[in-house]
């Protein structure tokens, strides 16, 4: 398993980014985590719909993501609005999402972020498809897929993997490997040691990174990266972390594991390991660190604010957001609909 | 007499019948310990144990696969595919396998396989975890398709489904889990391919299924202070479909009324309607008239799914203004 920061905040191979960036990245981290938990909150008051937290996974979403060029293709999940916002999601689409507004699937151009899938694993194949058309038309843009653990069972992910192989396209294959499934283990869902090996069924490199190392996931994803740019192929990656919260807020995780693990992973927290390197090269102080809680809190206010002001969604942009044009069939119930309204 | 909820319903149902054939398995997505994303399956894994409650991996093609797989051995197998949406994931083992092994072996391997699914809307899960997809498997031949809306129908249909030699495709709706009913003492057995006749009247008949029967009754008491007497019936299995009893309070009301939470092309009630049309046309007093969500993906927005599928006040209304 690659590691370049340890949870205590050493250094134990070369840092991949300057300090520069690293704060810059730590603040992503902080950031990620507020919108995180002010969207548990906002469930809880019955403003936003079911939501899957990634606390814990920051470090897995926000340095994989800083690794892409801002044009390059990125296709998740539920639980990946970090990474969706690094690459430049606006903020406010991803809460009126969340409130059940499909115009937050809609973000402006040239954002290349796909709204998230829900049914585990078929995204994975779009960005299969979605990097063999970058290399149609002769572009060098590449498509990273994050997934989850669980999505390897599925036989959309081993599809993906093959098909990315025998195209040769530029696909990076993100796995958050976050040991659990809703209340299946890791150990349950494959019989694999890791999950980084199967890439070698598929004829193309896996590697396994600590997932909670802000500089390991860096490093590995820009790798991939290249290579997929370069013209050299798929990529596996498989980022060890843990998801600390439930699986949704409709879960008790209490249910299937005990708290003994979650708080030993606590201990290896993607936040802290960085905010020690900082604070150990003068780059971090308590009032920098408020003042930084105090803007991600402030955006992610006015984001939810601006969620909450639009228009609330109307019955006739279902119909027209289905089809380019309304077949006559349809034009007839969107009527009715309207009236209904 | 007992009175549970829906929910705790499943589970007392596949108990009935996993204490009675000590060969019934389940397998499914977070099914044991954790007793289904529903909770229809709490306290499975303990009475049962692993071997026979059985965790699977997100496979859902390997979860019918297996499931079918043991089946062709003999042994009863309840699958669950943990929302109704996913068995687009899975729709080959369904539609291409189990439900053509019985025809293409002459007979010899029957699949007795129940595919329990939670259906339906109400849950603001947006178009991928709401869909009614009942249709989708109403229209592959060699599919049964049942779809209880009480505690009790849930037991008793549910050992009919185990019991039956063909693969069942068996929907529990989401939005009526936390309803309660009264379940009958001793061991519960329903027939498939039996509809009910839930409230009786003379005016028209409302034909209605799962999620749809409460507020379809509902509907009616507001149409009785209108005097509009409206028989309601509980479709409750889509195959076999029991068009006796559906053709036979046509025969009496000379009015009918579906009402459908599947999107409104080739729905269930198209279905009826067509053969209504074809066999008590001269009964009818008046066009069939469908009730169904529009054929939209259904929103997640709360204002909007609840204005996609059919409430209480549309059906009311509909009949209120077309029974002339
Ligand atoms: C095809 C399909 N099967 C099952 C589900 C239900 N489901 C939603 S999330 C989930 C667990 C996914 O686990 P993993 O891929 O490890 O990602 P995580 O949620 O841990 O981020 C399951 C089983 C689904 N949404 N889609």
């Amino acid at each position: 398993m690659l590691q370049i920061l340890t949870p205590s905040g050493d250094l134990v191979a070369e840092a991949p980014l300057d300090l520069d960036m690293t704060t810059r990245l730590y603040r992503a981290l902080v950031f990620a985590r507020a919108y995180d938990r002010k969207s548990t909150a906002l469930q809880k008051q019955g403003r936003l719909a079911t939501y899957a937290p990634f606390e814990g996974q920051e470090a897995a979403q926000v340095g994989s993501a800083a690794a892409l060029n801002p044009d390059d293709w990125l296709v998740g999940t539920y639980r990946d609005a970090a990474a969706m916002w690094m690459q430049g999601y606006p903020l406010d689409l991803l809460f009126a999402g969340r409130t059940g507004d499909e115009r937050g699937g809609s973000p402006p151009e040239p954002i290349n972020v796909m709204p998230p899938s829900i049914t585990v694993g078929g995204h994975m194949v779009h960005a299969v498809g979605l990097a063999w058309a970058e290399r149609l038309q002769g572009s060098d843009r590449v498509a990273i897929t994050y997934f989850g653990d669980g999505a390897t069972s599925e036989g959309d992910f081993h599809e993906a993997m093959n098909f990315a192989g025998v195209f040769d396209v530029g696909c990076v294959f993100f796995c958050q490997n976050n040991g659990w499934a809703i209340s299946m283990p890791r150990e349950s869902q494959t019989a694999s040691e890791t999950i980084a090996q199967k890439a070698i069924a598929y004829g193309m490199p896996g590697i396994q990174v600590d997932g909670n190392d802000l500089f390991a996931v860096f490093s590995a994803t820009r790798d991939a990266v290249l290579r997929a740019r370069l013209g050299e192929g798929p990529t596996l990656i498989e980022a060890m972390t843990y998801r600390l919260g439930p699986h949704t807020t409709a879960d008790d995780p209490s249910r299937y594991r005990t708290e003994d693990e979650s708080a030993e992973w606590r201990r290896k927290d993607p936040l802290e390991r960085v905010r020690i390197y900082l604070s150990e090269r003068d780059r971090w102080s308590e009032e920098w660190q408020a003042e930084i809680e105090a803007q991600a809190s402030a955006e992610v206010e006015e984001a939810v604010a601006a969620a909450e002001a639009l228009d609330p969604p109307g019955v006739a942009g279902v119909f027209d957001a289905m089809f380019a044009d309304l077949p006559p069939i349809l034009a007839e119930q969107r009527r009715m609909a309207e009236e209904a309204e | 007499m007992a009175e549970l909820t829906y929910r705790d319903a499943v589970a007392y149902g596949i108990a009935q019948e996993m204490r009675r054939d000590p060969n019934l398995v389940m397998l499914g997505e977070d099914i044991a310990g954790a007793g289904g994303v529903f909770k229809t399956t709490v306290g499975l894994l303990d009475e049962f144990g692993p071997a026979r409650i059985r965790d699977t991996p997100i496979s859902e093609q390997a979860i019918l696969g297996a499931a079918m797989g043991a089946a062709m051995t003999g042994i009863p197998v309840i699958a669950e595919i943990m929302f109704s949406d996913f068995i687009a994931v899975c729709f080959d083992l369904l539609a291409n396998e189990m439900a053509k092994s019985a025809y293409m072996t002459g007979g010899q391997l029957s699949v007795p396989v129940v595919v329990r699914t939670a259906n339906g809307g109400g849950s603001r899960f947006g178009a991928q975890h709401s869909q009614s997809v009942e249709n989708w498997c109403m229209m592959i031949p060699g599919l049964k398709v049942v779809a209880p809306s009480t505690p009790a129908d849930v037991v008793g249909l549910m050992a009919a489904s185990i019991r039956d030699p063909d693969p069942v495709v068996f929907f529990e709706h989401k939005s009526l889990f936390a309803s309660k009913g009264e379940i009958p003492e001793g061991e519960i057995v329903d027939e498939l391919g039996t509809a009910r006749v839930v409230r009786e009247g003379t005016d028209c008949t409302i034909a209605a299924l799962a999620l749809m029967v409460p507020r379809a009754l509902e509907a009616a008491d507001r149409l009785a202070d209108e005097g509009i007497s409206a028989e309601v019936i509980d479709v409750r299995s889509l195959v076999p479909l029991d068009t006796k009893t559906v053709l036979a309070s046509v025969e009496k009301t000379s009015r009918l009324y579906t009402v459908e939470e599947n999107p409104r092309l080739c729905g269930w009630g198209a279905e009826v309607a067509s053969i209504v049309a074809d066999e008590a046309f001269w009964d009818l007093d008046g066009p069939i008239v469908r009730i169904t969500t529009p054929h939209i993906p259904l929103p997640a927005a709360e204002a909007l799914e609840d204005m996609a599928i059919p409430s209480v006040d549309r059906i009311y209304e509909t009949v209120s203004k077309t029974i002339g």
